[in-house]
């Protein structure tokens, strides 16, 4: 019965969500068109905005948690809880459960969206109420297509007559707690791109692009950024722990999916504050927000359409992959031809010197999305040339490697001196004292880190340098900073953190790329092996039962210069409920290292042998650090004071604040 | 410099980087292309030496050998074969008279050398490949037979 009301309140969000995408729309558009209706009227409509939101959000909610109850009291009459569920499953994975497959995701998202539309409507209390209405009109539309899409293709209320007796399980691979974080975070960071986007259309439809919108649009994007890389990071660790290989990054297209509305995202944060400071690259400001949140919409197709075959991907349905490749038309479609018809009149280009902080972050703009289109052309071709029947191919990571190494290089270079250059014109001399100190610092550091790994190349040594200088930079900026009185706004810890994250995030690649031993080996009881300091002994093997699985575990020994420093627990499980095996690895994360097993067959022979990846692996755990120091660093930097001082000062000169626009 | 110069140095500028990437992108592209056949195409010689390519199809029942680290095993589309060889830890999900995709180079002998063996995440799942390279054998299968 309950299941039945969720379904109910999730057509109900349907039509809530055409409310508040239509009216409040129509209620914004200037007095001299649909001047027959009468004033008050409109006015009533575009008030309907907030109720409206909360309302849609409210109905989401109510299914989305419907569903999550089927889950917890394995109620096998609902189909898609049949597929993705089992009564052993433990409690944790149970709940997460619910975006384990195709149609609770696509649920997942429509919640975060309303969640999302909440938020905006629940913070915008100082905002002109005509372009709250316009923001939250244009995501109601955005959650009307996809609401049509959940009942139309992907119902995950449908209930199965009769009930079954046990559910089918989740994917064993999906039985981890990487499960409960990783969508969710995920999809905070694509759904949040929604934010951006619903802005930037607002504003084009209100004619006005300027440091004001800036302002508003800046924290939204920045958090919407925050989580997307954030749920990045928690993929890249998740694959690096429980695929059993050791890699963290695969130019797999569903991470491609997500990264490329990363780096668009990355353009956007430096595009908008550029904007918002100097009121120029509006228009391509603009076209940031487009593209950052066609190339989530675009994850999601490639994602959950079965175009792509991975993990992530969950069912080949034709109609499901129309749907969203119309929609994303539609979407892509109109927001460029409203851009195509407005830009022009509301967006005048200022000029900008060559030597400035603008020349720079345009550079930086450029870069990113040069980078973006190789991933994309990377991750497309394959698919489209399949589609047109001229045969299968695959482009393989060095493509990628080879291609975003050299365009990440100058960009990663250019963040000093364009983090120190000041705006309009600057001269270079005046920011060399706070260069060329943490330039030879950064000498001594790839220097001695590379004395430390016992290996040299230019390669590594510039990676380090790199990541070592913008790192020092940004830290002798920091401590200057101290120094001087007067409050330090969130935005500038954010920005310095930022950077800091991914100098250490370079640094980190650097150093596993360069440094990383893998030995796949044959092992017995009583077997070494031995890797730069380190040796592993096989001791002991073992049988072990998990909740609903049956595992080997092996037991192995590491030493180091003799010593025993750790025992590691590898396991090879079986899943009841799967004929599939599954690799769990044995991590030991140091400060400097990973050092990673993983248990492969039993094999053939006289004595009991198995097969075993021995992994080293320097330089990891940097990866996860710089992912969370960006990561605080955006929080930061959206909780910067300054946007909610910037709402009281525009309230302050009664431009456009709700009480005038209601008068 | 004047106004106009330096907009156009600042045009230069950008042009500069965006040839200079594309020229890169398109280079690494077109050497990194991995083109794949199936078993039938690769006996009749379509398939390149000295570069690296895809095979699919299934693994023929009880056709692996492990030698040390060393795995040999046949792929078929039902039609033809190819014998690959492949040394470390094959993926959970393979299994004789599974589908599988294999990335690599053929050596001197014809043999198949694999430098990567891919069955993916699912039991189910038939790589897309390996369905393409069975399908394509039963078609013509079908077509042989019915020629009088």
């Amino acid at each position: 019965m309950l299941v039945e009301l969720g379904h109910f309140a999730l057509m109900l969000a349907l039509m809530v969500a055409l409310v508040q995408g239509v009216l409040p729309l129509l209620g914004t558009v200037s007095g001299t068109h649909l001047t027959w209706l009468p004033h008050s009227l409109r006015w009533g409509w575009v008030r309907l905005a907030r109720a409206s939101t909360f309302l849609q959000w409210g109905l989401v909610s109510f299914a989305f948690f419907t569903l999550e109850w089927a889950f917890l009291h394995n109620d096998f009459s609902v189909a898609y809880v049949v597929e993705h569920s089992n009564s052993l499953l433990p409690k944790p994975y149970q709940f997460a459960a619910l975006w384990g497959g195709h149609e609770g995701s696509l649920l997942l998202w429509v919640f975060l969206l309303g969640f999302w539309s909440s938020a905006v409507a629940f913070f915008s209390r100082s905002l002109p109420l005509s372009m709250v209405a316009r923001v939250l009109g244009v995501m109601g539309l955005i959650s009307f297509g996809f609401l049509c899409f959940i009942l139309s293709t992907s119902d995950p209320f449908v209930r199965v007559f009769p009930p079954a007796m046990e559910g089918r399980d989740l994917n064993p691979l999906l039985q981890d707690p990487g499960l409960v974080i990783h969508p969710p975070m995920l999809y905070m960071g694509y759904v949040g791109m929604s934010v951006a986007f619903a802005f930037a259309i607002a504003a084009l439809l209100a004619g006005r692009l300027d440091a004001a919108w800036a302002r508003w649009s800046r924290p939204w994007t920045v958090i919407a950024w925050t989580f997307l890389s954030l749920g990045i990071g928690l993929g890249s660790w998740w694959a690096y722990y429980e695929l059993g290989w050791g890699g963290w990054w695969f130019w797999d297209p569903v991470e491609n999916a997500s990264l490329m509305p990363w780096l668009i995202g990355t353009a956007l944060i430096h595009s908008l504050m550029v904007t918002e400071k100097r009121g120029t690259f509006k228009a391509w400001t603009v076209l940031l927000a487009i593209a950052s949140f066609s190339l989530s919409l675009l994850g999601t197709f490639l994602v959950r359409s079965g175009v792509l075959t991975s993990v992530h991907a969950f069912a080949s349905d034709p109609a499901r992959g129309i749907f969203i490749l119309v929609f994303l038309a539609l979407v892509v479609g109109s927001s460029l031809s409203l851009f195509a018809w407005r830009a022009p009149q509301v967006a005048q280009g200022g000029f900008v010197n060559l030597v400035s902080r603008e020349t720079f972050l345009l550079t930086n703009s450029i870069l990113l999305c040069v980078a973006t289109l190789a991933v994309l052309l990377g991750t497309l071709y394959p698919l489209v040339i399949d589609a047109l029947g001229q045969g299968k191919l695959s482009v393989g990571p060095p493509y990628f490697n080879l291609v975003f190494a050299p365009i990440m290089v100058p960009l990663i270079f250019i963040m000093v001196p364009g983090s120190l250059l000041r705006w309009r014109e600057a001269k270079l001399q005046d920011i060399l004292p706070y260069v060329w100190a943490p330039g030879l610092g950064a000498c001594v550091v790839s220097v001695s880190l590379c004395a430390w790994m016992g290996s040299w190349s230019a390669g590594v040594l510039g990676g380090f340098w790199l990541g070592a200088w913008v790192a020092l930079a940004g830290v002798q900026q920091m401590v200057l900073r101290l120094k001087r009185p007067g409050r330090i706004g969130g935005s500038f810890w954010g920005m310095q953190l930022a950077h800091l994250g991914l100098a250490i995030v370079v640094m980190g690649v650097t150093g596993v790329k360069s440094f990383e031993v893998e030995r796949d080996v044959r092992m017995g009881i009583g077997d070494e092996v031995q890797i730069q300091a380190y040796t592993f002994k096989l001791i002991g093997m073992q049988d072990v039962k998990g909740p609903n699985y049956q595992a080997v575990r092996a037991r192995v020994q590491v030493l180091k210069n003799g010593q025993e420093v750790k025992t590691m627990l590898p396991e090879k499980r079986h899943y009841y409920s799967s004929a599939m095996p599954m690799t769990e690895a044995a991590i030991d994360s140091g400060f400097l290292q990973d050092l990673y097993v993983s248990l492969g067959d039993a094999l053939q022979g006289d004595t009991p042998q198995w097969s075993m990846r021995v992994y080293y692996k320097p330089f990891v755990p940097w990866l996860w650090v710089g992912v969370l120091v960006m990561v605080l660093g955006g929080f930061l930097a959206a909780l910067d004071r300054r946007y909610r001082v910037g709402y009281a000062a525009s309230n302050a000169q009664g431009v456009l604040s709700p009480q005038t626009a209601r008068a | 410099m004047t106004k106009r110069q330096k907009k156009f140095m600042l045009i230069a500028l950008g042009l500069a980087i965006l040839a200079s990437v594309t020229a890169l992108v398109l280079n690494a592209f077109q050497s990194n292309l991995v083109f794949f056949f199936t078993p039938t195409q690769v006996f009749a010689g379509e398939a390149p030496k000295g570069r690296a390519f895809r095979i699919g199809g299934m693994v023929k029942a009880s056709s692996l050998v492990q030698v040390g680290m060393t795995h040999e095993f046949v792929v078929t589309d039902n039609e033809r074969e190819v014998s690959v060889t492949f040394t470390g830890l094959l993926p959970d999900l393979f299994k004789e008279g599974r589908g599988v995709v294999a990335q690599g180079e053929l050596d001197n002998t014809g043999r198949f050398v694999a430098s990567q063996v891919l069955a993916k995440h699912d039991e189910n799942y038939m790589p897309p490949e390996a369905q393409h390279a069975m399908d394509a054998a039963a078609q013509r299968r079908a077509a042989q037979s019915l020629k009088p």
